[in-house]
């Protein structure tokens, strides 16, 4: 579904990522893990455009997302969750539904409904501003905009960021649930024993290069990973 | 979701309530009681007016888009400038004052609106303060081009302007300008813009385009403001480019960030007040920036977000209230 091929991406003179390749089949959930500055955060900006590339390719379904607006991206239907959850702080929480579904407003009133039965805490505070919500309920409700795009993949983005651990688990779940909807996903965390349980392939990323690659079941037994992310 | 006939319900009530305003000023006027400071108040309500105009428009920017203009002037003078310049090229043509006015405000509106719009193109890749800095720079140099420009009478004044607005028909124009103004923010444009401030990059990443939006804010905004400097030109009818330098682009700002950043009520309310706060001052002579600026400390120490903050006056709202038809559609109404 999504394909990546020697991707280069430099701030300035900085090298950030290094002739990375890697895939994500139709209905995965793919996870990339790495420390700090790894650069997994810039490798979804890049796909969703924010960030330009030097050399490489992407594909997304066929679509070369070099050459597309980021702004027609999310009309693929590839939707992007940003790090660090960015709702719309001062709107109420079904205005933030409401901005998801801009690209493709047709189905609006038939996916809300599928994000409010997803996500029934925010059906209770649909009235409310979204920056009165909880931590959780913030995640909930920037994965629930992302959903009303109807995307066929979603790129998550830290979704465990400064999520109590039992909230975490919460988040997991749902992004679990998500998939089993058939909604491919590509997930980029630094916790990795979460990601890794709940993901069918990963891929390690140090300072800008694949250094490890597999399925997640291999990679949480694999000794590097252990000793490097999992502090066992 | 709201109905259109709820919509057509409302703009009716509001357009009773502006013509009950109109009444008014016009009972004050014509009635004679004010003697021989009619002229003098009725000047009053016009810049109120026009200051309206500016005030809104820069709203746009500051309250809807969230981002800071210390530049508003230069757009203004370009509306001035322009459609005092289109202006006399109608004059003599026979057509109607009225028809004059306004074609000469909005070639000056488009004029001051394709400024914007280039003035956007680059600097609203910035943000914040850096933007404020560059706002102010593209103003200055619209002032000095107008100073240097033959055709606006250099750095000396640019005189003998048809004075083709008058206070009947600068509200009108007025009204006309702030209610487009409030669809607009009601809009979906509103709406799309108005997600950009909250978070750019959850924006993005819900497919909207943030520079466009930006820029043609930016250009709306710019419009406005150069038909309220086309009133003003028209009122006037005679102008410096010193008059709108740094002082006058700050003046309009703590006008919208007294009445209260994104709401245009607030805008509607602060710039009438403050405008004609000077003249009713006029007795303390210089002591009244004094008062002006005391004004300014203490609105921002009780009110950080302006008097009305972001609340907007519903007249619908309003007489739903009165007549007792409960809270809920006076919510729905704001």
């Amino acid at each position: 579904m999504l394909e990546i091929k020697d991707l280069n991406v430099s701030y300035g003179a900085v090298h950030a990522i290094h002739g990375v390749s890697l895939k994500v089949n139709d209905g995965e959930i793919v996870s990339l893990i790495g420390a700090n500055g790894a650069g997994k955060t810039t490798i979804l900006r890049t796909i969703s455009g924010l960030e330009k590339a030097d050399s490489g390719t992407i594909t997304f379904d066929g679509t070369d997302l070099r050459k597309t607006e980021p702004s027609k991206i999310i009309s693929l239907k590839l939707a992007h969750v940003p790090e660090g959850r960015h709702i719309f702080p001062e709107m109420t929480v079904e205005e933030n539904l409401e901005m998801g579904a801009y690209a493709d407003p047709a189905d609006m009133d038939e996916n809300m409904k599928d994000v409010y039965d997803r996500f029934p805490r925010l059906l209770e505070r649909r009235r409310q501003l979204a920056g009165t919500l909880s931590g959780g309920e913030q995640q909930m409700l920037a994965v629930g905009r992302a959903l009303m795009a109807k995307p066929k993949m979603i790129l998550m983005d830290e979704p465990s960021m400064g999520l109590s651990p039992l909230l975490v688990k919460e988040i997991f779940s749902i992004i679990k649930e998500v998939n089993k909807k058939g909604i491919t996903i590509l997930l980029v965390e630094q916790n990795a024993k979460m990601a890794l349980s709940i993901s069918d392939r990963a891929y390690v990323l140090e300072t800008g290069k694949i250094s490890i690659e597999g399925p997640a079941q291999e990679l949480m037994n694999d000794e590097r990973v252990k000793k490097a992310y999992l502090g066992q | 979701m709201k109905m259109p006939k709820k919509y057509k319900v409302s703009y009716l009530i509001n357009l009773l309530g502006l013509l009950v305003l109109y009444g008014l000023a016009v009972l004050l006027f014509e009635s004679g009681v004010l003697g021989t400071s009619t002229t003098y108040v009725k000047g009053i309500f016009t810049t109120a007016c026009y200051t309206i105009v500016m005030v809104t428009s820069l709203n746009l920017v500051v309250g809807v888009m969230g981002e800071f203009s210390l530049g508003h002037a230069g757009f203004v003078s370009v509306g001035a400038y322009v459609s005092a310049l289109a202006s006399n090229a109608l004059s003599g043509t026979g057509m109607p004052n009225l028809l004059v006015l306004l074609i000469a405000l909005v070639i000056g509106g488009i004029a001051a609106g394709i400024t914007g719009m280039l003035v956007g193109i680059p600097a609203l890749r910035l943000r914040g303060d850096y933007l404020a800095i560059v706002t102010v720079a593209f103003a200055e140099i619209i002032r000095v081009c107008f100073c240097n420009f033959e055709f606006t009478g250099g750095g000396k004044t640019m005189s003998g302007i048809a004075k083709l607005a008058d206070f009947y028909w600068v509200y009108w124009i007025t009204a006309a300008c702030v209610a487009v103004m409030f669809m607009f923010v009601r809009s979906r444009y509103g709406r799309t813009v108005k997600s950009i401030r909250e978070d750019y990059i959850a924006a993005a990443a819900s497919g909207i385009n943030v520079t466009y939006y930006k820029v043609f804010t930016f250009a709306v905004a710019a419009f406005f403001a150069g038909v309220g400097g086309g009133l003003y030109a028209h009122y006037m009818t005679a102008m410096i480019p010193t008059n709108f330098n740094f002082n006058y682009s700050a003046e309009l700002l703590s006008e919208v960030i007294i009445g209260g950043t994104g709401s245009l009520t607030g805008s509607v309310i602060g710039a009438a007040f403050l405008s004609a706060l000077p003249e009713m001052m006029r007795q303390f002579s210089t002591y009244r920036m004094l008062a002006y600026s005391v004004i300014l400390v203490l609105v921002m120490i009780f009110r950080p977000g302006g008097i009305f903050g972001t609340w907007e006056f519903s007249l619908t709202g309003l007489l739903m209230k009165l007549s007792g038809k409960g809270n809920k559609a006076a919510k729905e109404g704001q």
